[in-house]
C-alpha cells in the first residue's frame, strides 16, 4: 500500500494532448497552445539524441504527464525488471505531473505484443496485479494512475465486473486511475453494457486523469458492432456526451486528447482540446 | 474455462490457430472475429514499425514484399523488448537467410545501416572536442589518441552499401556501381546521416578506437591500403562531430 | 619514408581536415532526417479498424510468402557472383523457391 505522502499528481484541470514529434515547433510557436503534454514513456528510453532534448525543453514549459504502454502490469509472468529500470530513470529526472499505466498485459515469455491485451477479472489475477502495482508504486517512488482498457471480448471466468476490479486495485495497492471515456463507450457497445451504469459503478474519487480519443467501427461475426480503439480520427459525439455524464459527477479533471494513427495537423488537435475545455467550462458549478 | 496468457498468444501470432475457448461475446457466444482484433494490431503495427524502420529495404523490394516478409518476421521474432525504436534488431540474419532473397545478397547489408542509424539517432548525446584540439605541432599531432562519440559508427560492406541506400534516400542520387563501401555515420547533433568512407577508413578508425595514435593507425592502415586518405577521413568525423577528445602524450624533453 | 616525412604527410592530412571541417561546417549543419526519427514509436492505438488486415492466413501464413512486385532493387545491376553467375538485382522468383 503506497504511502499517502507519494500520491502527489499534479495535472491541472484543464485539457492536454497527447505530444507527437511533428507537433514541437507548432507547439513551441503558439502562445497559448494547451495545459499540459503526455508522452508513451517507452518513446523517450533511449540514451540521448532530439526526443530527450525536445522533451527536456517541453518540460520547462508544460506539466508533463508519463503514460507508459509496456509495462505489461496484467501480464502472468514477473515484471520485466530492466523495463521497471528503466521507467524508474525517466520518471526520477523528469519527474513529471502524472505517471500511468494500463490494466493490459503485452509481454509474455519475454516476447513483447505491441498490443495492449486483455485479462480476466478474477481473485487470482487481483491480487497479480496488485502486486505489480505495488511492486511499480515501490521502485518508481510515486503514485502511479491505472488505466481502464477497451474490449472487444469477455472472458468466461472472469467474476468481477471491470468497474469493481479497479475500485479494488486502487482500494489494496493506493494507486489512482486514469479514465478513458472512450475505452467505456467501446467496451460497453462491444459488450452490451451501459456505459452510464458503468461510470455510475466507477470509483470517480480515485480519477486523476481522464482520456479521450476517436475510434473506428466495425462489425463482428454477427453483424453487431465492434468498435476499434484507434485513436485515428475526431472523438464522437456520444463520447462526449459520455463526458458530460462524467464531469457532472467528478468535477473538473485533467482531460487528454489522445491522437496515435493518421495524426493530424496541430490545429485539428487543438481544436479537440478546445472542445473538451468546453465540456469543463459546463459543469455545473 | 480459462484462458492461459500462453495460450491467448499462441493464437495471437498463429492466424490459422482456432480462437482460444472461454473468449466470448456478450451473449456468451465464441469470440470468433473479436479476437481477431487482437491478432490484426500485433501484426499490422509491428508490420508498419518494420517499414518505418527499414525504408530503404521497404523501398529496395516494393511494399507488397516487405508486407509479406515483416508477416514472417514478426511471427519468427516478435519484440523482445518493449522498446518499439530498436525492433529489428535480428531483421539482418533473417534476410540473409532468405533463400528467395538470395540474388540480392547487399539487403542484409543495408538492413544493418538502418538499424545503425536509428541506434544513432538514440545514443548518447556528446560534446565534440574543440575544433583547435587538433592545431598541434606535426610531432604532437601523430601522438593524439581520439576518442569517439556514442553516435558514430562504421560499417564494412562488400557491397556498395552507401550507394544503394543514397540511391534509394535522395531524388537524383546516380545508380550504385559494383564494388565495396564502407559507410561512417556521424550524428551532429540530433540526425544521424552516413557517409561513404575512403578506402582504409574503416580500418585506421578501428584501430584509433581500439587505443593506437593517429600515426600508429596511419602506419598500420598504410600497410594494407597504400593511397588510405587520413584527411579526408578526418574530415568526415570533425563535420560529423564525432571526435569527442584529443590526448596527446608529449614526448618527455 | 622517414619518419620526419612521415609525420609531416600525417600532419598535413590532420591540417586540412581541421580547415576543411570549419569551413563545411554550416554546410553540415542543414537538417537531414531520413525518416529516423518516427521509427519505432510506441502507442496505444488500436489497428487501422479491420479484423483481417493483419489476419489474413492467406497474405500472412508461414511460408506462403513469395517475392512479388519490383521495387528498386530491379534497377540495381551488381558485379558476378565468385561462380560467374550474373548478380542482378531483378526480382524474377527462382523456380526452386515457388511453392507447390
Amino acid at each position: 500500500m503506497l504511502d499517502s505522502s507519494l500520491r502527489s499528481n499534479r495535472l491541472p484541470a484543464v485539457p492536454g494532448v497527447g505530444y507527437k514529434p511533428q507537433h514541437y515547433d507548432q507547439i513551441l510557436e503558439h502562445a497559448h497552445p494547451v495545459g499540459w503534454l503526455e508522452i508513451h514513456a517507452e518513446n523517450y528510453m533511449g540514451d540521448g539524441g532530439r526526443p530527450l532534448a525536445q522533451l527536456r525543453h517541453l518540460s520547462e514549459r508544460f506539466p508533463i504527464s508519463v503514460h507508459g504502454v509496456g509495462l505489461s502490469i496484467g501480464g502472468e509472468g514477473p515484471l520485466d525488471a530492466d523495463h521497471l529500470a528503466r521507467l524508474k530513470h525517466l520518471v526520477g529526472w523528469l519527474n513529471p505531473a502524472s505517471f500511468s499505466e494500463h490494466l493490459a498485459w503485452s509481454t509474455h515469455d519475454s516476447h513483447f505484443l505491441n498490443d495492449l491485451l486483455p485479462l480476466p477479472y478474477t481473485d487470482e489475477t487481483l491480487a497479480s496485479v496488485c502486486a505489480h502495482i505495488d511492486q511499480v508504486q515501490d521502485t518508481v517512488g510515486r503514485q502511479m494512475l491505472l488505466e481502464n482498457p477497451s474490449s472487444y471480448l469477455a472472458f468466461e471466468e472472469s467474476t468481477w465486473s471491470e468497474p469493481e476490479f479497479l475500485r479494488e486495485i486502487a482500494r489494496r495497492t493506493g494507486c489512482g486511475l486514469l479514465l478513458d471515456v472512450n475505452n467505456v463507450f467501446v467496451s460497453a457497445t462491444n459488450l452490451d453494457f451501459s456505459p452510464q451504469s458503468y461510470i455510475d459503478a466507477y470509483p470517480l474519487d480515485n480519477v486523476h486523469e481522464i482520456h479521450l480519443g476517436g475510434h473506428d467501427e466495425d462489425e463482428d461475426d454477427h453483424g453487431r458492432p465492434l468498435l476499434i480503439d484507434s485513436h485515428g480520427c475526431e472523438v464522437v459525439d456520444p463520447v462526449w456526451a459520455l463526458l458530460d455524464y462524467v464531469l457532472e459527477r467528478s468535477g473538473p479533471k485533467p482531460v487528454l486528447i489522445e491522437w496515435d494513427t493518421d495524426v493530424p495537423d496541430w490545429h485539428v488537435l487543438r481544436a479537440e482540446a478546445d472542445r473538451a475545455q468546453a465540456a469543463l467550462d459546463r459543469i455545473p458549478a | 474455462m480459462s484462458v492461459s496468457q500462453t495460450t491467448f498468444r499462441a493464437a495471437l501470432l498463429d492466424p490459422s490457430a482456432v480462437v482460444p475457448e472461454g473468449l466470448w461475446d456478450a451473449e456468451e457466444r465464441p469470440a470468433g472475429r473479436r479476437f481477431s482484433v487482437y491478432r490484426n494490431n500485433v501484426a499490422v503495427s509491428l508490420t508498419e514499425a518494420m517499414h518505418q524502420a527499414f525504408p530503404v529495404i521497404a523501398k529496395l523490394l516494393g511494399p507488397q514484399n516487405m508486407d509479406g516478409l515483416s508477416g514472417l518476421f514478426l511471427r519468427k521474432h516478435p519484440p523482445s523488448s518493449p522498446l518499439m525504436m530498436f525492433y529489428g534488431e535480428e531483421f539482418p540474419a533473417f534476410l540473409a537467410g532468405m533463400e528467395q532473397l538470395s540474388h540480392l545478397g547487399y539487403l542484409a547489408d543495408v538492413a544493418h545501416l538502418e538499424l545503425a542509424l536509428r541506434r544513432s539517432y538514440h545514443a548518447a548525446d556528446s560534446q565534440a572536442a574543440p575544433p583547435d584540439a587538433l592545431a598541434v605541432p606535426p610531432e604532437e599531432i601523430v601522438l593524439a589518441k581520439l576518442e569517439f562519440a556514442p553516435s558514430m559508427t562504421v560499417l564494412r560492406s562488400e557491397w556498395p552499401l552507401y550507394s544503394i541506400w543514397r540511391f534509394n534516400s535522395e531524388d537524383g542520387a546516380p545508380k550504385p556501381a559494383p564494388g565495396a563501401e564502407d559507410v561512417l555515420i556521424t550524428r551532429p547533433e540530433f540526425d544521424p546521416a552516413p557517409h561513404l568512407l575512403p578506402k582504409g577508413g574503416a580500418d585506421w578508425i578501428a584501430q584509433v578506437q581500439a587505443g593506437l595514435t593517429i600515426g600508429e593507425a596511419f602506419e598500420k592502415t598504410s600497410v594494407d591500403f597504400p593511397e588510405f586518405d587520413l584527411g579526408a577521413t578526418l574530415a568526415l568525423l570533425l563535420q560529423g562531430g564525432a571526435i569527442t577528445s584529443v590526448t596527446i602524450e608529449r614526448l618527455a624533453t | 619514408m622517414s619518419n620526419t616525412a612521415k609525420t609531416l604527410v600525417i600532419a598535413s592530412a590532420v591540417a586540412a581536415a581541421v580547415s576543411g571541417a570549419a569551413t563545411t561546417a554550416s554546410a553540415q549543419a542543414k537538417e537531414k532526417c531520413y525518416g529516423v526519427s518516427l521509427a519505432g514509436q510506441n502507442d496505444c492505438a488500436a489497428g487501422p479498424g479491420t479484423t483481417c488486415a493483419g489476419t489474413s492466413t492467406v497474405d500472412y501464413q508461414g511460408n506462403a510468402w513469395t517475392l512479388v512486385d519490383a521495387g528498386t532493387c530491379a534497377d540495381i545491376e551488381l558485379p558476378a557472383e565468385a561462380n560467374g553467375t550474373a548478380r542482378k538485382g531483378s526480382l524474377e522468383p527462382l523456380e526452386r523457391d515457388l511453392p507447390a
